[in-house]
């Protein structure tokens, strides 16, 4: 019988992301905060060394973080657990596949290792996600072999406008594409850079093959909410949760408001009293240089 | 016919859409009063632990309790399994503790050594493609209990009278055959309460 069994197939790799839908990734940087992680209904934990908005303050080259943190927080927690490679550096991604992480995230959070090519993602078991701000490079990445799709927003800034842009960009897109007729694909595709084949896709179901979270800049329940709202499968949440006052109660309050995006009654509850939220970034005031969404080809 | 699929987190729209391919009505069900005219319920694949969670944060536990006591058939896949279970490996307490299975979670390995492979399901199909994703197995089952599929020499199937418990995913693939069994055991169990 074993010798029939498949791993790392595009069931098995998309399936996982399926297992995470209407649910809270959350960044951590140790064991502790992975427990409350898990103690607060998280689907995931995002094991780090540091958290973007510290990424983004201290500078330099951020890295892949050491094996020695992984895995101590795959020790502490029985969900599953994702961390970050640098965009190209297929090193990295094998040294985490190699300790058991269960999702690599192929992240412009690092400084890329690459600054040409992605990883070739289809030959690894293990799945990968990766960021995208439209339909043509989330459909890349696919094609690259990443199994799940996120928002890149804007990270470690606490302000939601980039996410927003990047999820209403696309799902306009694929809408657009549903309503094309077939003749017209190949010139969209072209246009937008995306594989023909997987451009078929999308305008037969009308979705992306691959679930689809929001991430970068979400800093509140509410904000939550308002990316489940536009279409999001589910949320990352990455510096929000642990540079907020009270991060066991802001934990709750986010799973909360991204489970019941649609009662705003409750949304109104948990995000009663939850202290001060991360402090937030105007994006204008970034830098060129310093927007990490313009990582990725 | 009404089954509902619980929708706190995981694979929820692909189990209603199997319902439906299966002739069912399907509703999403997350608030305690929405069980109630339930004939039959699903409880998906996701994490096991946030659902739990959630379950007992919202009060959704003593509903299902009282749908089983009712005769109405509950359906269990992964963390669903695990739900339904009266004894985890490991944990001092099981969720809703309702089939006499003991499972062990993440019983296959980390999500690399997750899986899928076509295998016979007793009563379902002779060639099921099972999908197994940080898949718990059962380690022993009570007498009552019908093992339907195993891999292994592991149990990944198994039934007890209205309740249905499997390891892995039947509703990520287009193989409707599995969900079919379980809509025709709400058929039947409609056809007894009616007598």
């Amino acid at each position: 019988m074993s010798e029939a069994r498949k791993t790392g197939t595009d069931r098995v790799k998309r399936g996982m992301a399926e297992m995470q839908k209407g649910g809270v990734i959350m960044d951590v940087v140790n064991a502790e905060q992975a427990k409350i992680a898990e103690q607060a209904g998280a689907v995931a934990v995002m094991a780090l060394e540091r958290v973007p908005s510290d990424i983004r303050a201290a500078g330099g080259v951020a890295r892949m973080a050491d094996p020695r943190v992984i895995e101590e927080v795959m020790n502490a927690v029985s969900i599953p657990v994702m961390a970050k490679a640098r965009i190209g550096h297929f090193v990295e991604a094998r040294l985490l596949e190699s300790m058991g992480v269960d999702y690599i995230d192929e992240s412009e959070v690092l400084t890329p290792a690459d600054d040409m090519f992605h990883i070739d993602k289809s030959r690894f078991t293990v799945p990968f996600v990766c960021g995208a701000r439209d339909l043509g490079e989330a459909l890349r990445r696919i094609g690259e072999g990443a199994s799940m799709i996120r928002t890149k927003g804007e990270p470690g800034t606490g302000n939601i406008v980039e996410a927003v842009r990047h999820m209403r960009k696309m799902q306009a897109q694929i809408n657009q594409v549903k309503s094309m007729s077939r003749d017209e694909l190949m010139a969209e595709a072209k246009k937008l850079g995306a594989p023909y084949e997987l451009l078929l896709q999308v305008h037969e179901t009308g979705k992306l093959p691959v679930v689809n979270f929001a991430a970068g800049g979400v800093a509140t329940p509410a904000d939550a909410a308002l990316m489940m709202h536009l279409g999001s499968d589910g949320v990352f949440v990455g510096s929000g949760i642990f540079k907020s006052e009270n991060p066991e109660k802001f934990a709750r309050a986010i799973v909360q408001a991204t489970i019941h995006y649609e009662d705003f009654a409750l949304i109104a509850e948990v995000s009663k009293n939850l202290g001060t939220a991360m402090p937030g970034i105007e994006i204008s005031k970034l830098r060129a240089e310093d927007r990490m969404q313009e990582r990725g080809w | 016919m009404k089954i509902g699929v619980l929708a706190l987190q995981g694979a929820v729209r692909e189990h209603v859409r199997q319902l439906e391919a299966a002739g069912a009505t399907a509703v999403t069900v997350k608030h305690a009063k929405e069980f109630a005219d339930l004939d039959g319920l699903v409880i998906p694949g996701g994490e096991s632990t946030t659902i739990s969670k959630l379950m007992r944060e919202y009060q959704l536990t003593e509903p299902v309790l009282e749908m089983h006591r009712a005769g109405k058939p509950v359906f269990g896949t992964c963390a669903g399994l695990i739900m339904i279970a009266k004894q985890i490996d490991g944990q001092e307490d099981a969720h809703l503790g309702l089939m006499d299975v003991s499972v062990k979670r993440n019983a296959f390995g980390r999500q690399r050594e997750s899986f899928e492979v076509e295998i016979p399901v007793k009563k379902v199909a002779d060639d099921f493609q099972a999908v197994f994703i940080r898949a718990p197995y059962i380690e022993k089952a009570g007498e009552g209990v019908d093992v339907l599929a195993e891999v292994d020499g592991k149990i990944v199937a198994a039934q007890q009278g209205t309740l249905l418990g499997v390891a892995f995913h039947p509703e990520l693939t287009e193989d409707i055959r599995f969900h079919a069994y379980f809509v025709e055991l709400v058929r039947q169990s409609l056809a007894v309460s009616v007598r």
